[in-house]
Formats: C-alpha cells, sequence, structure tokens
C-alpha cells in the first residue's frame, strides 16, 4: 500500500500538470476536464496503482462552476485516490470512463439527467431515475426553480 | 431501440417486468428483449421511488437528516442511520462513549439478520415455495419485537444520534436478545432442510448467474454479491468502524461466483451475525449511551466520507459542508444502484424463467436504488 507521498510523487511523475489538495483525507488529485481521458487507463493498470474499484463518482454545483468528484480505490493494494475536476457551469463536459469502470455506465446516466453534465463517449446517455420529459431540467442544481415548490432552499 | 412495447425490427419481443410484480420486490420496471426464450437485452426503468432524498437533505439540519435515510433501504435502517450519524462524527471529532458503540454495533447486526431472514423468505417465494415464507417471518418478529420495545419503532427506527443513541436500552434488553439467539440456533437447521438442501431450488441456482470476479469489482458491486464471486470487500474488515475491529467474525466468501454461492453466502452471514452479538451481548459497558453535543450541529468546511456495511452491500455518505447548520451537498453511493448495474451483464443469453433467480440473489430493495 502506497502512502500519500509517494503516491503524490508517482502522480506527479505521470501526469505532469496536476494539481493537489493539502490537508484531506485520502490523496485528492485535481485534473482539467480534457485531461480525465487521457488518465484513467493509466490509474487502472499501472502495476504500483491499479485503482480498479470506483467506488463514488458525483457532481458538486458550486454555482460559478460544476465539479466532478471522482473516488478510486484499489481492491488489491487498499489505498484511496480522489480525483477533481472543475467543469463549466453553463456547457458541462467531460469524457467519459465507463470503458474502463463499468459502474461508471449507471453513475454518470444519474450526473447527466441530475446536474446536466455531458459525457462523451457514452455508450447510452439517456435520462435513468427521471422520467420522460425532464431533459433539459436539471433538478439538483442550485439555480433551478420548480414552479410547484416542493423544496425551498 | 427504446421502446417498451411490441417487437423490435429484429422480430424480438419486448416485455415489461414491473413496476407492479410479486417477484420484483419493490417497485422495478425492467423492459426485457426476448427472442424466443433467451434474454437479449434488459433495460432497468428506474424512479418510480424516487423522493429526492440528496436534494431535500441539503434543506435539513445535521440531526435531522439522518431520519429521512432510514426510508433508503428500509430493511437495514439502523445501518443507514449509523453510516450519516459516523459522518458526522467524524466531521466534528465526537468521542463516542464504549457503551453507545456496543449498542449499535448489536443493534446493526440484528438488524442484518432481519433482513437476511427476509431475503430468503422472498427469494424461496420467488422461486415458488410459500412456506419458507413464515419460517422467516417467525424469527423476524422476534427482532422486530425487540426493536419496538427499545427504539419505539419495528421498520423505521431511527434510534442513533450523532454521539450514540437517543435511549438507553431497557434493562430486560439482555435476556430478550438471548432468549433470541436460542430460538434462532433451534430453527436453523429448517432453513438447510427445506431450502437449501432442496434439489429442485440447487438446480434452479446452480449455474445460473455466472458474475466473474473481474466483472464484480468493475461493477462496482459490493456486499454479497461481490462475496458470492470471491471478492472480499467487507467494509467491516478492511475498514473496521466502531468495535468491529475487536470481534471474533468470520468473512463469508464463496467462489462459485453463481447464485447458489451468493445465496450461500447470506444464509453463512446470518450465523457470523449471531457470532457477534453472542460476544457482545453479556459485556455491554456501563456509561453514558449518548456524548454530549450541542444542540445544533455545525460542521466545519470540507468534505468527509464513511463507509458502512449494510446488508446489501457497501454504504457511502459524502458529506460537502460549508460550515453551515445544513449540508451544502449530500451523496449517498448506495449498494443497490451498482449492483442492479450488473443485472444486464448477467442475464444477458440466459432463460427468461432464470431472472427471478438472478434478481433474488442481487438482494435488490428499489427504494435504496432510487432514493
Amino acid at each position: 500500500m502506497m502512502t500519500q507521498d509517494d503516491m503524490k510523487a508517482l502522480l506527479s511523475s505521470l501526469f505532469p500538470g496536476v494539481t493537489f489538495e493539502e490537508g484531506t483525507e485520502w490523496l485528492t488529485m485535481s485534473v482539467e476536464p480534457g485531461g480525465w481521458s487521457v488518465i484513467t487507463q493509466q490509474l487502472r493498470h499501472h502495476e504500483d496503482l491499479l485503482l480498479d474499484y470506483m467506488f463514488c463518482l458525483t457532481c458538486i454545483d458550486w454555482k460559478v462552476h460544476l465539479q466532478m468528484v471522482y473516488h478510486l480505490t484499489s481492491t488489491r493494494f487498499r489505498h484511496n485516490l480522489v480525483i477533481k475536476s472543475k467543469l463549466d457551469a453553463n456547457k458541462p463536459a467531460i469524457g467519459t470512463c465507463s470503458h474502463i469502470w463499468k459502474t461508471a455506465l449507471f453513475h454518470e446516466r444519474e450526473v447527466y439527467e441530475m446536474f446536466g453534465v455531458r459525457f462523451e463517449g457514452h455508450p447510452d446517455l439517456r435520462l435513468l431515475i427521471l422520467p420522460d420529459g425532464w431533459e433539459g431540467r436539471n433538478p439538483m442544481r442550485k439555480d433551478y426553480d420548480d414552479p410547484v415548490n416542493m423544496i425551498r432552499l | 431501440m427504446h421502446e417498451v412495447l411490441g417487437t423490435t425490427t429484429e422480430g424480438d419481443l419486448i416485455i415489461n417486468v414491473g413496476p407492479q410484480h410479486p417477484a420484483t420486490h419493490g417497485v422495478l420496471h425492467l423492459v426485457i428483449t426476448l427472442q424466443g426464450e433467451t434474454i437479449k437485452t434488459v433495460d432497468p426503468h428506474l424512479g418510480y421511488i424516487h423522493r429526492s432524498i440528496e436534494k431535500m437533505c441539503e434543506s435539513l439540519t445535521y440531526r435531522q437528516f439522518i431520519y429521512v435515510t432510514s426510508r433508503m433501504d428500509y430493511l437495514s435502517a439502523h445501518i443507514n442511520n449509523h453510516a450519516c450519524a459516523l459522518c458526522v462524527e467524524k466531521a466534528m471529532q465526537i468521542e463516542v462513549p464504549p457503551r453507545a458503540q456496543y449498542i449499535r454495533v448489536i443493534m446493526d447486526e440484528l438488524t442484518r439478520i432481519a433482513s437476511h431472514e427476509l431475503w430468503w423468505g422472498a427469494m424461496a417465494m420467488d422461486l415458488g415455495a410459500f412456506t419458507p415464507f413464515f419460517h422467516a417471518f417467525r424469527e423476524r418478529e422476534s427482532i422486530n419485537d425487540i426493536m419496538e420495545e427499545n427504539c419505539g419503532a419495528r421498520l423505521t427506527m431511527n434510534y442513533m444520534v450523532p454521539g450514540g443513541v437517543m435511549a438507553d436500552i431497557l434493562p430486560n434488553f439482555q435476556q430478550r436478545v438471548k432468549d433470541f439467539i436460542k430460538l434462532y440456533k433451534s430453527k436453523f437447521d429448517e432453513y438447510n432442510e427445506m431450502v437449501t438442501g432442496n434439489v429442485i431450488f440447487q438446480s434452479r441456482m446452480k449455474g445460473v448467474g455466472i458474475l466473474k470476479p473481474e466483472d464484480a469489482i468493475s461493477y462496482g458491486c459490493t456486499g454479497p454479491t461481490a462475496r458470492g464471486s470471491g471478492v472480499s470487500c467487507d467494509v467491516r474488515k478492511y475498514m473496521p468502524y466502531e468495535i468491529y475491529s475487536q470481534v471474533q467474525f468470520d468473512e463469508v466468501l464463496e467462489t462459485g461466483c453463481d447464485s447458489f454461492a451468493r445465496y450461500m453466502v447470506r444464509v453463512r452471514e446470518m450465523n457470523e451475525s449471531i457470532r457477534i452479538v453472542e460476544q457482545l451481548i453479556d459485556n455491554i459497558p456501563e456509561g453514558d449511551f449518548q456524548a454530549k453535543t450541542k444542540a445544533v450541529l455545525k460542521l466545519p468546511k470540507g468534505e468527509f466520507y464513511t463507509k458502512v456495511e449494510t446488508a446489501r452491500g457497501e454504504l457511502g455518505v459524502y458529506i460537502v459542508s460549508e460550515g453551515g447548520t445544513t449540508p451544502y451537498r449530500i451523496k449517498f453511493r448506495s449498494p443497490g444502484f451498482s449492483n442492479l448495474s450488473v443485472l444486464e451483464h448477467i442475464a444477458r443469453g440466459s432463460k427468461i424463467g432464470d431472472l427471478v433467480a438472478m434478481m433474488g440473489t442481487l438482494d435488490l430493495v428499489i427504494p435504496d436504488i432510487d432514493r
């Protein structure tokens, strides 16, 4: 199992240009949305990383931008990595990772319908939980206003 | 091709299983494409019980949001509440007193047994046998009675608070639990006689729904679904919380990869839970049942993730806090969501009659998936 510092050094050498956050429980790495598809292959198959289990895929709406958060772990080494990526709030798009971690097939569909993020390369991007007719309306966004006013934040 | 009725252009038949169906255990709508009796694709349509829990929690305080989560996976209601309480305690660095830790773990394990009992009865009923259902509910009723006396409710118990448990256990709790353990042990052989050793069940479940370990990890399956394929993923073992590091129990693994292996994992897990309860029930320490906390909780700015092992798999609670009294974003990583995504993968190519055995051993609870 690699320590946080070892993993930080390895990731910095593999992917120049990524930044890290300080003071988090698990090593947290920030990447550009354009660079995400490039690094997924290495994260999954590099012999010292072997991050084969994605246990959480979600999105946070920070009003000025959206942020994708991926939580990865290795079943072999039991080390964890959190990857974040900032997306433009007006036209959020990022490459898919469902060809590497199949759990993303459902999770990305959920983020697509709730936040409006387009995942390029996803084989079947359509609504999962919301019924037909909700394309274009993204309920989990902070600026979503429901005329029926079920929840007032 | 997203039609929900009729035939496709290749001449395959499209049928709907659900949303009202006795075997789906919840409102799950599967659109299945069949060629004769062979399944070609399975497309789950979710959302019939979507209650926007994640969005709702953004307007509830940290003491209030815990109780909405018992409605997510209502068969492991204690464990869901436990996960949320653990996340808040981790963020505020609250120390839980030992008495509360013991009570919480005993309640969790009793809930796990109750959930597996219901699964066992319902699974046997799906495959055509009605009698095991009543046997399973007889044991489950004993646990529900204990819960009703101590926590006030039978299904959505709302017993955990950040810092401990809401009220102390009754003086007769230990005796009641010991009576239940004795009852369970005397009846357990009936289960094997009726279902596990039955030749019809074995031929309906062996070789059905093969899930290889690499696929289980890639699709994010956890809990007994993955342990039936030999993947070691018990959160109580590799990331122990509360006092799980101090109790002796085995992680149940099977290597069959088929429905029968997943079935055997759950049946053996019931025994392991009884072992844990036996070790703890006589040694509950005296002391406080709740740590002293402020009435209004404010989490520091940051993000916090906790994992627990529910009866279905790994539940993750991810709280993003901006320093206020309500969370900025909560994400519940539910085990059923990922377990359902593997259904198409294992059902493709098999017969329609085997679909019920596969869904039964995946142990899906739809409110957990839809949230």
